[in-house]
């Protein structure tokens, strides 16, 4: 600590030059939390620990395709099966393609195979005793502020009604909540009656999406699901059923590989940041070698000077991106209270602050490396004459 | 007396590309504790090279040079700087002060080094610029003081450490003679008043006439030594 104004002081040696260079770690920290907000969320939906009693079927060849209904007998006589649903991505637009949501039909026991997600028995009955009812999660009905009673038009993108319309509207009848603040974002879903849906829809009848089975024992799950798989083994409707975990990791993936992307990007920024930083480490202790001579001369050791070197680019580093960080801790609640959870973002929260705090070392490490080493190597006297 | 400083047989090349160039040729030099020596000469005759062999700046390329009994031509880089924070204080002719610290600040670096609390580094370092008349003058930065002044800090960030043996180079280089003549007189007194042991090197032979003695140097032998200037 003794070190820590002599270290300060270097920094601000020229004001204007470190506060752009601090301006320019901040953007990078900024654009790091933001990101890494993003990569999070998509990373805790594939890995949720809610789910690993459960397993999803959907068709072999590819999640898209429908399953025969005819196979729900057969999966609920497995030994190990607890619980069985389905379900059937429906695709709805309300009112404008951006109002983006998930919206399925489900059946009648859905609810039961998720209970993290707390609906009143009330509603439950309503959902139950409703044709048109439907269920959304409380961040979604918040966005919309939609309240129970309300009538909720969806326009169809790939079921057309018998009747010819293309509006699906849905009486809502419940509103559930999820506790856990790390499963927030499923809150951003409406699921309506499958037997409405199945009734009137213009083709696919009797189809399901997807199974959703709920094990009697976790251990069993691998077994189950190669008993179910084996129901349609060399048929037109193979299967394959993996824990809810898998599949949503597997969904996700849909996407692109959002780690992938977010390391692309962040490579670059901060390979940028590197080579600009550098730069400016090295010309400031260009311009301070007769400084760091006086060090040297007057007992500082070959290691201290370098020390303090490093110590000055990790400084400089950490306060820019610790800057930018909390600006991005900042943005991300702004931006998840506007828009709710239906934001994947997740709060920027230890893990992101631990990752970027490892990042902000070693790149203050790096960037100090050469600039620490010329200070450590020069020889006083030469500096001192100013060779 | 006995010699603080013992200086034999030195020699000092330098390699400039392919040319070598001998800058000090088998110097002997003895320097009793407590004396205050000009080191004179025209320029390239040695003076500085000397100075930084005897502050532990540079290393001879043949010969010894002992202080306070301790061989420090055969220390390494470490223990070398060890023994320079501990034993010897450096004043330059630009004073090379840190120019975003303080005076004070400037003043307490070497004690950085030390064990001191910073409480305790704050009152040597007040002492010190006590001492060259400075006090009020603390928490100036080097731009707001004049060169005398500048000078003056940079005796106090010399003497801080309560060091031995004090080397200055061109001390007054750089100042006008009554500046000059102020940090002569602080120097004297540093020897005189705190049994400082000083060796300066100085083209100005006013300035040589505040030391004891004064040594000439031509082409890196010693030529002459003088009879005390004031004893």
């Amino acid at each position: 600590m003794k070190y820590l104004q002599l270290i300060w002081s270097a920094m601000f040696r020229r004001k204007t030059r470190t506060i752009f260079t601090l301006l320019s770690v901040l953007a990078a920290f900024l654009l790091f939390g933001l990101l890494d907000s993003v990569r999070s969320a998509f990373a805790s939906a594939a890995s949720s620990v809610a789910g690993v009693d459960r397993l999803v079927t959907v068709s072999k060849i590819s999640f898209t395709l429908s399953l025969p209904k005819s196979l729900l007998s057969g999966i609920e006589a497995l030994p190990g099966v607890a619980k069985l649903t389905y379900a059937n991505w429906f695709g709805g637009i309300y009112q404008d393609p951006k109002n983006f949501f998930a919206n399925e039909a489900v059946a009648d026991n859905f609810f039961d195979l998720y209970p993290e997600w707390q609906l009143s028995a009330a509603e439950r009955t309503a959902f139950h005793n409703t044709r048109t009812g439907a269920v959304a999660g409380e961040s979604l009905a918040r966005k919309f502020n939609w309240k129970l009673g309300d009538k909720i038009p969806l326009q169809a993108t790939i079921f057309p009604q018998k009747s010819g319309g293309n509006t699906w509207t849905f009486d809502l009848v419940g509103i559930y909540r999820v506790s856990n603040p790390k499963q927030k974002n499923q809150e951003s879903a409406l699921f309506f009656n499958w037997d409405y849906f199945d009734e009137a829809r213009a083709f696919g009848n009797g189809n399901v999406g997807w199974y959703i089975t709920q094990v009697s024992d976790r251990t069993l799950a691998q077994q189950v699901a190669q008993a179910v798989d084996a129901l349609s083994t060399n048929s037109d409707h193979e299967t394959k059923t993996q824990t809810e975990q898998a599949f949503n990791a597997a969904f996700v993936s849909q996407y692109g590989d959002i780690g992938l992307i977010v390391g692309a990007i962040m490579g670059a920024v901060f390979f940028t940041l590197i080579l600009l930083t550098g730069n400016t480490m090295a010309q400031a202790v260009r311009e301070r070698i007769p400084e760091l001579a006086v060090l040297k001369t007057i007992g500082f050791s070959n290691q201290s000077v370098l020390g303090l070197v490093l110590a000055e680019s990790v400084l400089l580093i950490v306060l820019g991106g610790a800057i930018g960080l909390v600006l991005a801790g900042v943005v991300v609640d702004a931006v998840r209270a506007a828009l709710g959870e239906a934001v994947p973002m997740t709060r920027v929260g230890a893990s992101i602050w631990l990752r970027a705090l490892g990042l902000m070392v070693l790149i203050g490490l790096i960037v100090g490396a050469l600039p620490a080493r010329r200070a450590m190597r020069l020889r006083i006297v030469d500096a001192l004459a100013g060779r | 007396m006995s010699a603080l400083v013992e200086v034999q047989n030195l020699s000092k090349i330098y390699q400039r590309g392919k040319q070598k160039i001998e800058v000090l040729h088998h110097v002997q030099l003895a320097i009793e504790q407590g004396d205050f020596m000009a080191l004179m000469g025209p320029s390239g005759s040695g003076k500085t090279t000397l100075l930084n062999l005897i502050g532990g700046l540079d290393s001879p390329t043949d010969g010894s040079i002992t202080i306070g009994g301790k061989r420090i031509d055969r220390l390494s880089e470490g223990a070398l700087a060890k023994w320079r924070a501990s034993n010897v204080g450096f004043v330059f002719q630009f004073y090379n002060l840190l120019p975003m610290l303080s005076a004070r600040k400037n003043v307490e670096l070497p004690l950085l080094l030390t064990h001191l609390s910073a409480a305790q580094r704050k009152r040597n370092a007040a002492v010190a610029l006590e001492l060259v008349a400075l006090a009020d003058r603390a928490a100036h930065k080097p731009s707001e003081l004049s060169g005398g002044q500048q000078q003056r800090v940079a005796i106090a960030r010399a003497i801080v450490s309560d060091p031995t043996l004090l080397v200055c180079d061109e001390p007054t280089g750089d100042l006008d003679r009554q500046s000059g003549a102020e940090v002569l007189t602080l120097l004297q007194q540093l020897n005189r008043d705190h049994g400082k042991t000083i060796i300066m090197v100085t083209h100005d032979p006013k300035a040589a006439e505040f030391a004891k003695h004064t040594l000439h140097l031509d082409k890196g032998s010693l030529v002459e030594q003088s009879e005390p200037s004031r004893p």
